[in-house]
């Protein structure tokens, strides 16, 4: 469905997208996860034909994103990071907005305004301005608004930045039934490893503009080796530990030793051993974040320069 | 077919969120008042051109007034547009940027028409009641009137738009006030006769096109003007068209 080639985009001085190859299968979820400034939006920039790449190409649905932005524009539908609704307008008069854009026949128009509201559970918010919507409720309906058109592949950038607990499960929950039920090819970029962790059929870690790793949640964390034991201790035998076998890989957290260990359950009682005088030892499983941390060597950080979506919506004029 | 439908949607848009905020068309109509009965009263009390009075004499040039303020302010504001996510949501319709243009000036000239035509029916209120005189108000020159604005905010509102389609962020927007509006207004004659000017202020009044829609429209309603209304309004038409080329053309390579 989706194929990329050495896509490059460059900026003055910086490498925002660094060579990417990718491909995209039809009704897959795809993340993009990595820290803020990876180069995340910038590529799905690209992809949705709103930024010219520096080098390489892209298909989408057979379009090719250089030479026929028109029909790329026709198959996709997204969903951006910040808000783009306008906001002195009711839910329904954004999505028929929306529906005059993309040239949908009147009848069809309001029969899908009535079936993505009711998929976004906004149907008796309808005619609320939406100024008067919570962030979860603007991003449910920009969410209806991306797939009214019945696009092939919908884009999602950070879908669920900045919102509570409460919302970030409700948006889960419409992107896994909208996979199912209507097989749409669906990209999303995140930096939340839960996020990319319960949504994604297969993501690519991308760090620094770089695809660094690319796999499915449960083979990427399984291509670890092994457990993760944390363990806080004022110095530790680096050297005889590294020659036990089963101990893949020693890092360092937050001034913690993390080991990453085969069967950690039975041989703990080795490495406590060896290591001697430990303050606290914690045994898990391992996340994606050490997934992250494994193939970058820092973990995941939000950084402050970017505000949250909900935040940016209140900042939004009001024309 | 399909285009024309996103022009509508672009249009349709502008107008819905111009007359829901009920504040924003009633400040856009006090502050055209307050220069009336303000400057045109204080003035007017010791000065006058012939027969005509001042009050009388700038109430054009408040009409021009408020299609230059309003239309480039539109214009200028599709940089907020940019910077929410809004612009991208147009952008990303398979529409031409050409049709988002016309969308934009369609729904940004309407917003001012919409004023103009306030302010005119408060104008015909005010010879009605006596609040003015010697403006001369029947189905032609309000006609005349109408289309000599709508082509200048046409203008005026792609110049706005080419300014702000280039713009990254809102912070030169207090620029383009002191650099484009207020000379464009002050050089304009909305407030002063224009036939006996001094030789160094001259060339810039008559490069204005602004000044063609002050002239016009003046020319029209009371009878005082420098120029024919046919050649007026030739200039102001091709200000305009030249306005629409530059602006497809900014839309065209406008980056987001």
């Amino acid at each position: 469905m989706i194929n990329i080639e050495n896509l490059t985009k460059k900026f003055e001085k910086i490498t925002a997208v660094d060579n990417i190859n990718l491909q995209i299968k039809e009704g897959e979820i795809f993340g993009l996860l990595g820290p803020n400034g990876a180069g995340k939006t910038t590529t799905l920039l690209m992809l949705t034909t709103l930024k010219p790449p520096t080098s390489g190409t892209a298909t989408i649905n057979n379009f090719d994103i250089i030479k026929q932005p028109d029909m790329v524009r026709k198959s996709i539908g997204i969903v951006f990071q910040d808000p783009s609704s306008d906001e002195i307008l009711t839910g329904y008069e954004n999505l028929k907005l929306h529906g005059w854009l993309y040239d949908m026949p009147d009848d069809l128009r309001e029969q899908r305004i009535i079936e993505v509201l009711d998929l976004v559970d906004l149907t008796n918010r309808k005619d609320d301005l939406v100024k008067k919507y919570s962030g979860g409720m603007r991003r449910r309906l920009e969410l209806a608004r991306g797939l009214m058109h019945h696009p092939k592949v919908l884009f999602l950038d950070e879908p669920t930045l900045g919102l509570d607990p409460q919302s970030r499960e409700y948006i889960w929950k419409y992107i896994e039934k909208l996979s199912k039920e209507k097989n749409i090819t669906i990209i999303l970029t995140t930096h939340y490893m839960d996020e990319a962790d319960k949504l994604c059929d297969r993501l690519a870690i991308i760090d620094s503009g770089k695809i660094v790793v690319i796999g499915s949640p449960k083979k990427l964390k399984k291509d670890l080796g092994g457990d993760i034991i944390r363990i806080k201790a004022e110095k530790l035998n680096i050297d005889a530990l590294k020659k036990l076998t089963y101990v893949k890989n020693i890092t360092n957290c937050d001034g913690e030793f993390c080991l990453t260990v085969e069967d950690a359950n039975l041989n703990l009682q080795e490495i406590l051993g060896i290591i001697g005088k430990v303050d606290s030892v914690e045994i898990r499983t391992p996340t994606l974040d050490d997934v992250f941390l494994h193939y970058t060597g820092r973990g995941i950080r939000e950084s402050s320069s970017e505000g949250g979506w909900a935040e940016k919506a209140m900042h939004m004029r009001s024309k | 077919m399909g285009e024309l439908k996103g022009i509508y949607a672009l249009w349709y848009r502008e107008v819905k969120v111009f007359t829901r905020e009920r504040s924003r068309v009633i400040s856009s109509i006090i502050n055209p008042l307050l220069w009336f009965f303000i400057i045109g009263g204080g003035l007017g009390a010791s000065v006058s051109f012939g027969s005509i009075n001042y009050q009388t004499f700038i109430y054009p040039g408040i009409l021009i007034q408020t299609a230059l303020f309003s239309s480039i302010f539109f214009g200028v504001y599709i940089v907020w547009d940019k910077k929410i996510d809004f612009m991208k949501e147009v952008l990303v319709a398979p529409m031409n940027r050409t049709s988002i243009f016309v969308g934009k000036i369609l729904g940004g000239s309407t917003d001012t028409l919409i004023q103009i035509i306030i302010l005119l029916t408060i104008g015909v209120v005010f010879i009605a009641t006596g609040v003015m005189s010697g403006i001369n108000f029947n189905f032609f020159t309000i006609f005349v009137t109408i289309v000599f604005l709508y082509v200048t905010t046409v203008g005026l509102v792609s110049i706005g738009l080419i300014l702000g389609s280039q713009m990254e962020s809102p912070e030169g927007f207090q620029l383009i006030i002191s650099f484009v509006i207020f000379p464009m207004f002050f050089l304009s004659g909305a407030l002063f006769p224009i036939n006996n000017l001094p030789s160094w202020l001259a060339p810039f009044i008559l490069a204005n096109p602004v000044t063609y829609a002050v002239d016009g429209v003046r020319g029209v309603l009371i009878g005082f003007s420098r120029f024919s209304l046919v050649y007026d309004f030739l200039i102001i038409c091709i200000f305009s068209i030249i306005m629409i080329l530059i602006g497809t053309y900014a839309f065209k390579k406008m980056k987001i």
